[in-house]
């Protein structure tokens, strides 16, 4: 079969399963564009470059498929580098395809041209600059299979015109890839295991960290059955949620600087740390020199990269928890700690007295109300995507979820503006699902040209926008640890609701608590997209994120949450 | 402290590029480098020198292997080495000082390789000791012009690395 370059492009996708293209075109990627209407391929087009990266990552992290984004050279190509590297730091399977100015102009600073493969050389799982149409075939194969395997992550794919509209004949590369220099699956080294079975079954006081790792294994209930075998308690990291049932009572939540104070408690009282799937980033272990002092540790990590890094391990193995977690299982005693068990139990229950969701409504509308409402009107059935900040923390504390259900969110990289594009990625790979971005007004901002994308592809992503008319996180550290200096945090906004008419999306503005759950449900009965602005309490207690573990401190010395001054008549009520 | 790594990679371009952009990431200071072909079409060894103490040569290590096109990679500084480094030296001479060189570089097991009027080029071949010491010997005379290849190693006995 004669096929140009630009066709390999789309056979090779179509080999490869994708439904979904998420991109913007330009002159070296126009080729490509140019036969995309000969195939069954669907093409996403997005408003700014950033946006496709973004939505081709919510799209992997929602469906578990390689996400796919384009672009062409130049601005086009360096706008995504922003969402190739927040996919990179959270693991996601993407492949991003950008044209590039023909060959002989390489080097040149020819018209839109940029250094892909060079700019991205440390975002990348890998890179590849086609130089001969004869290698496009096999290097679209390779760039899937890298992307999908290990520990996934994004490779981009830099395609020259002149390699585009080159001629050859097609023979569709065989399945498997073979390549020397990559071995996704780690070796189960036995007698580590042996040794890490030993640790826990002597362990008096067992937490298990379980992340990213454990929910990509699809190993979910094989770590329920290892926590309650253990009787260990079960702390979760921000991109782990949905890896252990919240509702569980061995169930810790979220750990780290904004995590659960007895989940912090528990990790630095422990005597055994279990860490799945997990990578000891800097926010989860605050200041290395105290943090988990009395415990021995295990660490499973699939990436060797990742095992004595941060925190050194007692033992440490390669491996993936797809094998290693029901190897480990067979290996595991039943035990009971109940001693350990009461101790976390009173943590908890201080935590619970704290929480500003169970004091007294003050008639101000506070962020963690916003998302307990959408919690109970959603039933913690939606698929919830966020943007960066504050609200992010309210949501990993106040969304609980029971079952590994897609929960997107840019935990490494932190990037603002991830949530709408994200989410349109993550409504296109389940159509079926109620899918709601929850972002603040800073990050919203950073992204809402997006909105055109939404209406144009007619999707029912429902949109919370939690307004504090700052850049709250920032604003909070500016209060907290900066003198309460505000420099540069206050926004001056424009009429959010009256912004999403434009586009014809239908929107409403709460500021009470006593409107939250019926706006959400009449956001919830539209066929297509709605808009909820949430304008909340903004400084101080009510507007601050706690518990937090200030910077440089370690775990255990958390800024609690406020004492409540007035009587706390809602503290016998558990919140889930 | 000083490492050495051998690394095995793909012959490609741009792979040295990924190799030292790992290394800068960290802030590593390479000391030397050098790459060539192997015995095996489409592989290349690279002999790696870098400032680092061993916890931080591990964790560039696996990053290293990481590396898509990095086949294998290992830290062999505590491994029985053979190690070699090359020199080019052009040292001023005289009628009165031309003899004396070249009895250094002979007791040096050195090469004279080119004689020119006033200058001598010396190849010399060893490892950094040797060299070293040779450079500093013809230092007294005058060196116009040195070039130094970086260290190559490889492991003793008889298992490939």
């Amino acid at each position: 079969m004669r096929r140009t370059g630009a066709q390999i492009v789309w056979e090779m996708l179509e080999q490869e399963g994708v439904e979904v293209v998420f991109g913007f075109p330009g002159g070296a990627i126009l080729d490509t564009y140019h036969c995309l209407q000969d195939y069954e391929i669907r093409h996403v087009l997005v408003r700014h470059e950033q946006g496709a990266a973004h939505a081709a990552d919510g799209y992997a992290r929602a469906s578990g498929r390689v996400g796919v984004a384009m672009a062409t050279s130049g601005p086009g190509a360096t706008n995504l580098v922003t969402g190739i590297a927040t996919a990179m730091m959270d693991s996601s399977p993407m492949v991003c395809i950008t044209g590039q100015v023909g060959t002989s102009l390489i080097g040149t600073d020819a018209f839109q041209e940029a250094d892909m493969t060079g700019i991205t050389l440390p975002i990348t799982k890998h890179n590849y600059l086609v130089t001969d149409v004869e290698n496009l075939a096999s290097i679209m194969r390779e760039a899937f299979h890298i992307a999908r395997s290990g520990r996934p992550g994004p490779v981009l794919i830099d395609l020259p015109k002149n390699v585009q509209q080159a001629e050859t004949d097609f023979v569709p590369p065989k399945d498997e890839v073979r390549l020397s220099g990559y071995e996704p699956a780690g070796r189960v080294d036995a007698e580590q295991l042996l040794r890490a079975a030993e640790l826990i079954n002597s362990a008096e006081r067992p937490v298990i960290l379980a992340g990213h790792g454990v929910l990509m294994s699809g190993k979910t209930r094989t770590l329920k059955e290892l926590a309650e075998r253990m009787e260990a308690v079960v702390a979760l990291t921000l991109l782990g949620k949905g890896a252990f049932p919240e509702s569980h009572p061995l169930c810790l939540g979220m750990m780290g600087m904004h995590g659960e104070a007895a989940a912090n408690r528990a990790v630095q009282e422990a005597d055994l740390l279990l860490a799945l799937g997990m990578r000891f980033d800097d926010r989860v272990t605050g200041t290395l020199e105290q943090y988990a002092p009395m415990s021995r540790k295990v660490h499973i990590d699939a990436d060797a990269a990742e095992l004595n890094k941060i925190v050194p391990a007692d033992v440490a193995i390669v491996g993936d928890l797809r094998h290693v977690l029901e190897e480990l299982l067979a290996m595991i005693e039943p035990a009971s700690h109940e001693g350990w068990m009461e101790r976390v139990d009173h943590w908890r229950s201080q935590s619970r007295a704290r929480d500003i969701i169970n004091r007294p409504q003050n008639g101000r509308l506070v962020a963690p109300y916003v998302i307990d409402s959408l919690r109970k009107e959603t039933q913690g059935d939606a698929i919830v995507v966020t943007d960066v900040g504050q609200h992010q923390m309210w949501t990993a504390m106040y969304y609980g979820l029971d079952r590994p259900d897609p929960w997107i969110t840019s935990g490494g990289l932190g990037t603002m503006g991830f949530a709408l594009p994200a989410a349109i990625g993550a409504q296109i790979a389940q159509p079926d699902r109620e899918v709601w971005a929850i972002a603040g007004d800073g990050g919203f901002q950073m992204t809402m040209q997006e909105l055109g994308t939404l209406i144009q592809e007619d999707l029912p992503v429902r949109i919370a926008l939690v307004n504090n008319s700052y850049l709250g996180m920032v604003r909070q550290w500016q209060e907290l640890l900066y003198e309460g200096r505000y420099e540069a945090t206050y926004l001056v906004n424009p009429d959010f609701v009256r912004l999403v008419s434009a586009y014809g999306i239908p929107g409403w503005r709460v500021t009470e608590p006593a409107n939250a759950a019926a706006v959400i449900a009449e956001a919830r009965s539209q066929a297509g997209p709605a808009f909820i602005e949430f304008v909340v309490a903004s400084e101080g207690d009510d507007g601050n994120v706690y518990p937090m573990v200030p910077p440089g401190a370690a775990l255990h010395e958390m800024i609690r949450r406020p004492e409540a001054s007035v009587e706390l008549a809602g503290t016998g009520e558990e919140k889930e | 402290m000083s490492r050495t790594l051998i690394a095995l990679v793909e012959d490609k371009p741009g792979v040295l590029a990924r190799v030292a952009g790992l290394l800068r990431r960290r802030a590593f200071n390479i000391e030397s480098l050098t790459v060539g072909r192997t015995q095996e079409p489409g592989i290349s060894r690279m002999t790696i020198v870098v400032d680092s103490d061993r916890t931080d040569a591990e964790k560039v290590l696996q990053n290293l292997n990481k590396l898509v096109n990095v086949i294998d990679v290992e830290d062999v500084t505590e491994r029985a080495l053979v190690a070699r480094n090359l020199a080019l030296i052009k040292v001023q001479v005289n009628g009165g000082s031309r003899a004396e060189v070249m009895q250094i570089v002979d007791s040096f097991r050195g090469r004279v390789v080119d004689v020119g009027l006033d200058t001598i080029m010396i190849e010399a071949t060893g490892n950094e000791e040797k060299v070293e010491g040779l450079v500093q010997v013809l230092q007294a005379f005058g060196i116009v012009e040195m070039v130094r290849g970086g260290r190559v190693a490889m492991v003793r006995g008889g298992q490939p690395q």
